[in-house]
């Protein structure tokens, strides 16, 4: 197997008497589409947390890049290029949608955020509704973000998290809060433009059709431990994953 | 609309308030020339507030500054205004860079109390200085102004055209900043630092650069506050002098740089004349005012200007 973008080495993680990461190892190729599934206290998240920098690990390693990037803060590890989106969208409320991607542009602009720079100059302006349109939700720049959609506040945070060099995307629960019907052209859009760009994107999810549908690669999660790493048809119709995890024959 | 630059109202505000030069009685320049000296360590603090923290030890720098204007002065022979003002302002900064990295990992009732412990050190350590004259203080002589060494109602009136200059110059970097692309990420750390450490923005730093654009207001507030009074005392650092910062900083809201100083002018005029009819009970007068404020303006005064609504905190 080639050497993956990110390279997870024996990663344990323990809260007092609970479990929640045991000897993970995974290899992710550049530019595949990988989802996390599993029931709730599995991991997943816990994994999510860990590669982007908001828990550290008590042992292992993180590779990416070529160095290890384990206990790193998030702040520095989105500098890498690691971006992540959240299960509760995190946004700026008291902001407007488009100031919220203004914030994003400001900070992966290609200087330092200025004192003297107007935060809405016509440029950052111009960047800022170009990845709204990619996201389908220019419409919606002028209004506060208590008066959106779960959709379209998930589509603005996984917008914000793309914002600057991304080259890996940890999506949590992307389409969690919101309406069923929405979700697979949400998932639609949001792989689209990813692939378009040539992110390598890691998903948590609980639906098992967008799980089938958009990954390339599956990992289930039990216990703390990765008991499935293969493609959506094997892991999927796996007995132990159907035990554990999806609860249901193929 | 039109829509002004900054640069124009920041012209039109120097020729409102220069013009209380030729209006302004004597008296009421003074008070006018106080309140825009207290109004900059407001605006330290309400740069603060952008980020969603509020400074209870703003005295500090209010303090510091006007004792190490004092100080110069009455040590050093130092009686330049400008120089003095450079002087506190460094010295300031200094202290802010300092205290600005430690205190900015803080948030809510934390930073708040830890700021007043400060200045609370420096009230308590002046106090029991008697070489620097203890609890009642020292006396600072008349400026000088690049050489001008005016007297009775010039001094006052360039006195007053000196505060009015850097509150012009200070309030339009101000709102230049908040403005800027570093004000807007500030203001986002104030809705959600998750979010804005995740987009790879260190948010102690944002606190921190508040902290010290803060102890540089304040020191230059203190240094003018101490050449108008003649006089300086460790009451500068008390907690009561920081509650009223505080107290402006509300009134004002964090939405508009000019409510600052209007809130600053308003609090002045509201104490003065309190104090005048109702000697006895003027601080009820101004408890009941800025209980109207935040029921009827949640946002402050500035959100009566601004198209951004906000909440005072």
């Amino acid at each position: 197997m080639s050497k993956g973008v990110l390279e997870v080495h024996g990663v344990q993680k323990t809260f007092g008497a609970v479990t929640a990461a045991k000897d993970i190892s995974v290899s992710v190729p550049q530019g595949s589409i990988y989802s996390l599934i599993g029931s709730n206290g599995a991991g997943k998240t816990t994994f999510v947390n860990m590669v982007t920098g908001y828990i550290k690990p008590d042992a292992g390693t993180i590779n990416f890049g070529g160095r290890n990037i384990a206990g790193l803060p998030p702040r520095q590890i989105t500098r890498l290029g690691i971006h992540r989106s959240f299960q509760i969208a995190q946004l700026c409320n008291e902001l407007s949608v488009e100031e919220n991607m203004l914030v994003a542009g400001s900070i992966h602009g290609k200087s330092r955020p200025s004192f003297l720079r107007r935060s809405d100059d016509p440029q950052a302006r111009e960047r800022a509704m170009a990845t709204l349109e990619q996201f389908n939700i220019a419409e919606h720049r002028h209004r506060l973000i208590p008066e959106l959609s779960g959709g379209v506040k998930k589509l603005l945070d996984i917008a914000m998290a793309m914002a600057g060099e991304t080259q890996i995307m940890l999506l949590d629960e992307p389409t969690s809060g919101v309406a069923a019907d929405e979700k697979f052209p949400i998932m639609d859009l949001v792989i689209n433009a990813l692939r378009d760009e040539g992110v390598t994107v890691i998903f948590v999810e609980h639906d098992m059709d967008i799980v089938n549908r958009y990954s390339e690669r599956v990992l289930a999660f039990y216990d703390g431990q990765i008991i499935a790493d293969d493609t959506p048809d094997l892991v999927l119709s796996d007995t132990e994953v159907q035990r554990y995890v999806t609860g249901a024959p193929a | 609309m039109m829509r002004f630059s900054v640069f124009t109202y920041a012209a039109i505000g120097f020729a409102v308030l220069a013009a209380g030069a030729i209006v302004l009685p004597d008296w009421a320049m003074f008070l006018f020339a106080m309140a825009l000296a207290k109004g900059l360590v407001c605006l330290g603090i309400v740069g603060m507030m952008r980020g969603g923290v509020v400074s209870f030890g703003q005295g500090l720098y209010y303090c510091l500054g006007a004792y190490t204007a004092t100080l110069a002065a009455n040590f050093l022979g130092v009686s330049d205004i400008f120089l003095l003002t450079l002087l506190s302002a460094a010295v300031c900064l200094l202290v802010g860079l300092v205290f600005g990295p430690l205190l900015s990992s803080y948030r809510g009732i934390f930073f708040a109390m830890l700021s007043l412990a400060l200045s609370m050190v420096l009230y308590g350590s002046l106090s029991k200085m008697s070489f620097i004259g203890g609890t009642d203080g020292l006396n600072i002589g008349a400026p000088t102004f690049l050489g001008w060494a005016p007297e009775g109602r010039p001094l006052q009136t360039a006195l007053y055209l000196y505060v009015v200059a850097i509150v012009v110059i200070s309030g339009t970097l101000m709102r230049i900043y908040f403005d800027s692309e570093q004000g807007l990420i500030t203001l986002a750390t104030r809705d959600n630092e998750l979010r804005v450490e995740y987009l790879g923005a260190s948010v102690r730093n944002i606190m921190a650069y508040n902290y010290v654009f803060g102890a540089l207001l304040g020191g230059i507030g203190g240094t003018i506050a101490a050449v108008a009074l003649g006089h300086v005392d460790p009451e500068f650092a008390f907690w009561t002098t920081s509650g009223e910062f505080v107290f402006v900083a509300i009134l004002a809201g964090y939405l508009s740089v000019p409510s600052v100083f209007v809130a600053a002018i308003i609090l002045e005029m509201v104490r003065s004349f309190s104090n005048l009819y109702f000697p006895n009970t003027w601080q009820l007068a101004l408890g009941i005012f800025l209980l109207i404020v935040i029921v009827a303006l949640p946002g402050g005064l500035g959100s009566l200007v601004s198209r951004r609504k906000g909440d005072p905190t």
